[in-house]
């Protein structure tokens, strides 16, 4: 048994012990750096170990839960005393149980060993180049606001008394920048972003030069007029919205009446041309593990086919409620957060249609290449959004000017009628979660702009 | 300095962190415990307390800094992270100056959240659940939530800074959903503050009633209209659009990388000369409130507006350094696992003359965003947007129908020169505010504000 797991253990023992009718202990240690670069020169250098325990205790039906970062004997106990407390003063609940051991299979690459062979310089070197590719690109790119590499390893135990017992780890890298372009009086702001289990296998000069490209292309942009037209989202849009989706098919929001899905299971709720599914075992996907945070196999779930809701996604407590199984979504920000049901990997099913031929099929219209505001304008009981956008109108089937400081309105299951395309190219996107999709193509949506 | 950091442990840690060179190094010990409840579907659920100790120690080096964590506070967990910052360094030791003890007095707190029983606070949220359901029976849903924490801090520095504070804040919030016939709605209200239990012994059931009246209120909305128009915003959240729109364009950071629209614009005018804005640390008892800021500068009121031209960035310690001023105690970081970086404290529009009635009675055709669900903001460009969680029509100088699904959208520069009038009915509210993967309590604050035109993206055809 390694440090960690053994932790887990002792940690569930000592909520026994405390009075706990039953216990569960979440052990996490993260070890990462992050290295942000600004005009050729390292800007700052983080290196950071950090661990944590958090210890969740039933006492019947009633649930406590404590964390603390102290994995001495003592401390340990002392977290273990909190929760079996806590548990005390919320109120009973006949669902509130823990989960059931099940059998699981490990899963591989989650873990890539480049990482550790980095040495720093040299992770910083792949920002700096980063940047240089960028501010390399066009004369009028001006500058970079941030480039940020950042890496992490976690290692996570999970223990309870009813039997569970797992341990994995994983490693996660990224790389972003936000570029900066000035041209006819105004200043653009252009994203790039790479995500990978270690650095080998990030791609500087396209990052670089994807930031480059969206702050360029945005020069000039100007307000639109107010229509309805075709939309085309494109990957990190789409993702964006499909993360509002996967929230709102969370049974919690679902048995809550806080869902506009509630309610509407196998009714048709999307266009046929729009297929999701989450995957907490996809090998290419970010938020891929062997278990969920509380313990439960992860595994691949339908949420929505030939446009009919096939599905909620479940974790323990919501599982109990209706009498059906988790689906392996519980979630936690850390050890500092109870399980709550989330989405793991959510993954949009590819199209036919090339990004050219999404354009032609919307003829006139707009591409939304960014969106601003989600957690304002939307609505998650209703689904009701308005967020601020930017991106380039569709003429004659092909993208055309810029346009920026507009709205687009709507609600999401009406969206999710509307959707007529998606595209052939699907990408991993950091926005809404962990989401891979390809861009969509909206039949119609409402603009605001002038 | 509470038992956090030793004077002599902590010179021993500036020495090891300077030992391969550097012109500046810190150490920042913290220990942070909090509890929160939550009550949902008539149930106290949710109910959680933690603890946590650590420490960071960043070495500036030239334009570089180098930083590491580390949890515990043992004298070798912080000369470990001393030792992982400095590994980077290649130089000679550089000597730290000997520190001078400062004491500041932390905010005072009467009373002790983690001195309440929990099950008063779990009475209290009961409470709360209670007044909201009162209000009919279309309240269909209703949560509430608890949150107490407390940050000790202290730290030192080698310019001979040694200082710390302890910092206790409490928030409740209220969440209610209304539901007639196949029309759901959702209402929100907080109530929080640096302040102790105290904050909740004055009618804290009445944001249940707030929460679940805005959620009554828009069952009977329209769709919000969309294209430019006049806008009235209301007084203490309304000001969360001056932080999107002008504060996080001052913050020093975003101006020495030319990454805001604010630039070379000190002395200007950027606004009507009625406008007076100002962020300041040091309003008692407010959630942006802090004794000093976590650099250890003591915190303070700087205008940042005044009647109408630009006065002042904010800055923390490093930006201010290579800007040549003082810092502004703007230096603000999450925890001790994160750099500090410029970010507001509470930012406000000071009172103005103009009464909200008169405000609305001048406009014949306009929008009224009574409150936001929050914001965003593009310094770079100035580009920002707004969800308006309570709106109304105002049609013939008279606030009319309720609205859903607004959104504002304009640009900073714009959007500041377009405020026409500021109310007398000036109030705080409180917010989370997120920049560089950080989370901060700040607080917002002004009167009944005007812009002659802002434009109002809604989902009416």
């Amino acid at each position: 048994m390694t440090e960690l797991s053994a932790v887990a253990r002792r940690a569930v023992e000592a909520a026994t012990g405390a009075g706990a009718s039953e216990a569960e202990a979440y052990v996490s240690r993260d070890s990462g750096r992050e290295v942000r670069v600004h005009g050729g020169e390292v800007e700052s250098l983080t290196a950071a170990t950090q661990s944590g325990v958090g210890v969740r205790a039933w006492s019947g039906h009633r649930v406590g839960y404590a964390f603390g970062t102290d994995f001495s004997e003592e401390g340990v106990r002392a977290i273990a005393a909190q929760a079996a407390e806590a548990a005390a003063v919320a109120d009973e609940d006949e669902f509130a149980l823990p989960p059931q051991p099940a059998e699981f299979e490990a899963l591989a690459g989650l873990s890539d060993p480049s990482l550790g062979e980095w040495e720093t310089a040299r992770v910083a070197d792949l920002a700096l180049e980063v940047e240089r590719t960028a501010l390399a690109a066009d004369e009028r790119l001006v500058g970079v606001e941030t480039t940020l590499y950042a890496d992490s390893k976690e290692q996570i135990a999970i223990a309870s008394s009813t039997g569970i017992a797992g341990e994995y780890e994983t490693s996660t890298c990224y790389a972003y920048l936000q570029a900066l372009a000035e041209g006819e009086g105004a200043r653009e702001t252009g994203l790039g972003f790479g995500l990978a289990r270690g650095p080998h296998s990030l791609d500087p000069e396209a990052i670089g030069a994807e930031g480059a490209a969206r702050a360029l292309e945005m020069i000039g942009a100007a307000k639109p007029k107010s229509r309805a037209c075709p939309v085309v989202l494109e990957e990190t849009v789409a993702a964006s919205f499909v993360g509002l989706v996967g929230g709102a098919l969370s049974a919690k929001a679902v048995q809550r009446g806080r869902s506009p899905f509630a309610g509407r299971l196998d009714e048709a709720v999307a266009s046929p041309a729009f297929a999701l599914h989450d995957d907490g075992r996809d090998p290419a996907g970010p938020a891929s593990a062997p278990l969920d945070a509380e313990g439960v196999p992860r595994r691949r779930t339908a949420l929505i086919e030939d446009g009919r809701l096939r599905s909620y996604l479940f974790d323990t407590y919501t599982a109990n409620r209706e009498g059906a199984s988790s689906t392996g979504n519980a979630a936690r920000q850390g050890y500092r957060s109870l399980p709550s049901v989330s989405t793991s990997n959510l993954v949009v099913a590819p199209g036919s249609l090339t990004l050219e031929g999404l354009l032609a099929e919307a003829g006139e219209g707009v591409y939304v290449t960014d969106v601003a505001g989600l957690h304002s304008g939307v609505n998650p009981v209703t689904g009701v959004f308005s967020v601020g956008a930017s991106g380039r109108m569709i003429r004659d089937g092909a993208l055309a000017e810029p346009v920026r400081e507009f709205t687009i309105a709507g609600e999401l299951a009406g969206m999710l009628g509307a959707v007529s395309a998606a595209g052939a190219e699907p990408r991993w996107v950091p926005f809404g979660g962990s989401v891979r999709t390809p861009p969509l193509l909206i039949a119609e949506m409402a603009i605001s702009g002038s | 300095m509470s038992d956090l950091l030793d004077q002599g442990v902590a010179e021993r840690v500036l020495a090891r962190a300077l030992a391969n060179g550097g012109r500046f190094a810190e150490v920042f010990a913290e220990r942070r415990r909090g509890q929160s409840l939550t009550i949902d579907e008539r149930r106290i659920e949710s109910v959680q307390s933690g603890a946590e100790e650590g420490a960071g120690v960043r070495v500036v080096n030239g334009n570089t800094t180098y930083f590491a964590h580390v949890d515990g506070l043992d004298p070798a967990d912080l000369e470990r992270a001393a030792d992982e910052a400095a590994a980077a360094l290649k130089g000679g030791r550089t000597e730290p100056q000997p520190l001078q003890a400062r004491a500041p007095t932390p905010l005072p707190i009467e009373r002790r959240p983690e001195e309440v029983p929990a099950q008063q606070k779990a009475e209290l949220l009961r409470g709360l659940d209670e007044r909201a359901r009162a209000k009919g029976g279309e309240i269909a849903q209703f949560t509430a939530s608890y949150a107490e924490a407390r940050r000790e801090v202290a730290l030192a520095n080698s310019d001979g800074l040694f200082s710390g504070d302890d910092r206790t804040r409490t928030r409740i919030g209220a969440q209610a959903v209304a539901r007639r016939d196949s029309t759901v709605e959702t209402g929100a209200e907080t109530l929080g503050a640096h302040r102790g239990y105290e904050l909740l012994e004055d009618d804290p059931g009445q944001i249940a009633e707030q929460a679940a009246a805005k959620a009554l209120t828009l069952l009977d909305a329209v769709d919000a209209p969309s294209g430019s128009m006049p806008v009235v915003v209301g007084g203490g959240f309304g000001g969360v659009l001056f932080h999107e729109m002008t504060g996080h364009g001052l913050e020093a950071d975003h101006i020495e990388k030319n990454a805001s629209v604010y630039v070379g614009k000190l002395g200007e005018r950027v606004a009507e000369p009625l406008l007076n804005a100002y962020d300041d640390g040091r309003l008692p008892g407010e959630w942006g409130s802090d004794a000093i800021d976590d650099e250890g500068q003591p915190t303070q009121k700087t205008q940042v507006i005044e009647e109408g031209r630009l006065t002042s960035y904010l800055y923390d310690h490093l930006t201010a350094e290579r800007a040549g001023v003082a810092s502004t105690g703007n230096g603000r970081r999450e925890s001790f696992r994160q750099l500090p970086i410029p970010r507001m404290t509470n930012t406000y529009i000071a009172p103005g003359d103009a009464t909200p009635e008169e405000m609305i009675a001048e406009v014949e055709k306009g929008f009224y965003a009574v409150s936001f669900g929050g914001g965003q903001v593009d310094p770079a460009t100035g580009d920002f947007v707004f969800g308006v969680s309570e709106g109304y029509l105002i049609e013939g100088g008279k606030v009319t129908r309720p609205c859903r699904g607004a959104t504002l959208i304009g640009n900073c520069l714009d959007a500041l020169a377009a405020i026409d009038a500021v109310g007398d009915d000036f109030f705080m509210k409180t917010g989370i505010c997120g920049k560089g993967g950080q989370k901060i309590p700040v607080g917002t604050g002004q009167g009944h504000v005007r812009l002659r035109a802002l434009t109002v993206g809604g989902t009416a055809r």
